[in-house]
């Protein structure tokens, strides 16, 4: 009888361990041939040489780590902290409002509204942020638009604004999103026994509504951050290389200096910074 | 040289970027060979070889070749078949040829420091002079290329110079220094762009103080990137692809260029180039064929094709490049403002660009210094 009851569960889990392998090793081997693989030749990148035409000379060598310590390297990287931490920030304040705001719609207006948060995906990225240029240029439409109120010109191109607006503008929905979810999952009810029990619509807010969509906060600001905080593109065409960033160090390692070994240490940095971020996102989600 | 002009677009760019890295990721083990140690020996080769038994893989830039080049060619030379492959720098050429024995390119295109190098590797045929008669169209200037003087391994494609470009209508006064830019006057403060890439971010600098630009001294390269900082504020930004849209926009009045980049065939006719009075280096972008190549007879006949002058004469009719054949650019109309009126001799004025071995490092490193430096 015990041995049975035993015996009984194993079985049926047996079999969906076994469908779990069929339907996961697709996805297993994608993962484990074009992002572990490739990761494990970065990391070993770390400790060798560079080349001269661009790729690794297998001599052992600390001095990658070294260079990274240089406070020109580190300054880069500690922009970039704050480049997206700043974009992340102000999507949060324009995201959230914009997502409750977008949950209380009907039906109807609310796919209305989430398609045209999702619309500007459907262009290429590169495209908008070009787009960019021509608003915010010197003789640009923005500049034009104030000189017609008796403003400006301002500089408004090729500095660190221009990168968070290039980064705001392109990451916005990905802060939108999970807080929507995280918003439209909420039941009511709680809001309105909150209120039926006293509470201000402020309180209620900061009470109930807050502390239950923290979960979305937090995935929303990872959503930015991290594409935020590599990004090359953007300081590249609106920060005119200006004040670059970590993922434009990195890039140019590989394409123009041909240093792989440098470039795959400042990969692992940036590896590394996002991973006590997801870390700490994590940690503070399962507080939440 | 990065010579992604006609896919400057910029997804094109990072296509290629990720499949550099692609190439990184396989081609480890290619640099261990040591530097510099041979030079090629010459294969013998045979002048009547049979061309329908040799097939022809070519790298090179996007745009550079005209778009029927495949099949004309093909008809032409009889060859078995031929094939172009696309790099969009050099440094994407280099991780093909060197990273592995047989790259499976029989002809590549890179810049004249870029063959030095690969040659240096031994990793390139000598040019067998007699297989190409078409080398006699070439200008007598085009054999005294300091980076391969007399045309040993490698056969010059195009060639020009890089200098200022800049708005005649928007200017106070013609650009005629490097320090016009280096130290812009007042009235194009934040209108000025650089290039950063590879060796023309320090050419200036280097040019302005009077050293070479293929100086390896600590001590001049410490001094060019004190003026590169002091500029940098002044700077509207860097800009290796886009420098003729700011120009055009009126975004930008004085821009670090290549001549073929500069665009002073525009119809407003108010841009024009200037080589600053420091002098500036002369680029060229050559034919190169591999050791490894198995083709290499139909390599020759198909560098001897495209120096033929109706061939050779596309690249400036159609790309606005110099080409440094002769016979070729005596068929081609010089339109109005264009740069390729430069004569072979002005442009040997220019000091040819070297490869500095592992010195190259000390140039990557002040690139990479002077951008990250906020």
């Amino acid at each position: 009888m015990r041995s049975e009851l035993k015996a009984r569960p194993a079985s049926p889990s047996r079999g969906r361990r076994l469908g779990a392998f069929v339907f996961l090793s697709p996805g297993l081997t994608y993962l484990v041939v074009l992002l572990l693989v490739p990761l494990a030749l970065v990391l070993s990148n770390t400790v060798f040489r560079r080349g001269r035409f661009g790729g690794v000379v297998y001599e052992f060598t600390t001095e990658n780590f070294a260079r990274l310590m240089d406070p020109l390297y580190l300054g880069v990287v500690g922009g970039s902290l704050r480049i997206a931490a700043l974009t992340t920030a102000i999507a949060l304040l324009l995201g959230y409002p914009t997502a409750y705001a977008i949950a209380r719609l009907s039906p109807k207006w609310k796919t209305i509204a989430l398609v045209a948060i999702v619309l500007p995906f459907w262009t290429n990225f590169i495209i908008r942020v070009y787009a960019w240029i021509i608003l915010l240029s010197g003789p640009g439409l923005v500049n034009s638009g104030l000189a017609a109120i008796g403003l400006g010109p301002y500089e408004l191109l090729y500095n660190r604004g221009a990168i968070v607006t290039g980064l705001l503008y392109s990451y916005l929905p990905l802060m939108v999103l999970p807080l929507y979810a995280a918003i439209e999952r909420l039941d009511p009810q709680l809001r309105e026994a909150s209120a039926n029990l006293g509470a201000s619509p402020f309180t209620t807010f900061r009470k109930v509504t807050l502390p239950l969509t923290i979960p979305g906060v937090l995935s929303g600001c990872l959503f930015v951050f991290v594409p935020s905080f590599g990004n090359f593109v953007i300081p590249e065409i609106l920060g005119g290389n200006k004040s670059i960033m970590v993922g434009n160090l990195i890039r140019d390692q590989f394409l123009k200096a041909r240093d792989w070994p440098f470039g795959s240490t400042l990969a692992l940095a940036l590896i590394a910074v996002l991973l006590v971020l997801l870390m700490a996102q994590a940690w503070m989600a399962r507080r939440a | 040289m990065s010579r992604i002009r006609f896919t400057r677009r910029l997804p094109a760019a990072f296509a290629a970027a990720g499949l550099a890295l692609a190439v990184a990721a396989c081609g480890g083990e290619s640099s261990t060979s040591p530097e510099g140690t041979n030079a090629a020996a010459a294969d013998d080769l045979k002048p009547n070889a049979d061309l329908t038994k040799q097939s022809i893989q070519v790298t090179v830039w996007d745009g550079y070749l005209p778009e029927e080049f495949t099949k004309k060619a093909k008809e032409q030379l009889k060859v078995k078949d031929l094939k172009i492959a696309l790099h969009a720098t050099n440094e994407d050429a280099m991780a093909k040829l060197t990273a592995s024995g047989d790259s499976g390119i029989d002809v590549a295109f890179v810049s004249g420091q870029y063959a030095q190098a690969l040659n240096e590797q031994g990793l390139l045929e000598p040019i067998h002079p007699e297989l190409i008669p078409n080398l006699a169209n070439l200008y007598p200037e085009a054999t005294q290329l300091s980076y391969d003087k007399g045309n040993k391994i490698s056969v010059p494609y195009t060639w020009g110079t890089t200098g200022i470009c800049y708005r005649t209508d928007l200017v106070k006064k013609k650009p005629t220094s490097w320090n016009d830019l280096l130290k812009p006057p007042a009235w194009a403060d934040k209108k000025v762009t650089m290039m950063t890439t590879e060796r023309w971010l320090a050419l200036p600098a280097l040019k302005a103080l009077g050293y070479s630009v293929n100086t390896d001294k600590d001590e001049e390269i410490a001094q060019a990137k004190e003026l590169l900082l002091a500029q940098k504020p002044h700077l509207l930004g860097y800009d290796d692809t886009t420098f003729g849209d700011k120009l055009k926009s009126g975004e930008a009045l004085m821009v670090e260029a290549w001549d073929g980049w500069c665009p002073t065939t525009d119809p407003k006719g108010n841009i024009a180039f200037e080589v600053p009075k420091e002098g500036s280096d002369l680029w060229v972008d050559t034919m190169v064929i591999m050791k490894s190549s198995k083709n290499k007879e139909a390599a020759h006949a198909l560098i001897n094709y495209i120096l033929a002058p109706e061939n050779h004469s596309w690249a400036a009719e159609n790309i606005n490049y110099k080409v440094p054949n002769k016979a070729a650019m005596e068929r081609v109309k010089v339109a109005k403002g264009s740069l390729l009126g430069i004569k072979p001799d002005e442009l040997l004025d220019g000091e040819s660009i070297v490869d500095l071995g592992q010195a190259s490092t000390k140039y990557t490193r002040l690139s990479t210094e002077v951008t990250a430096q906020s």
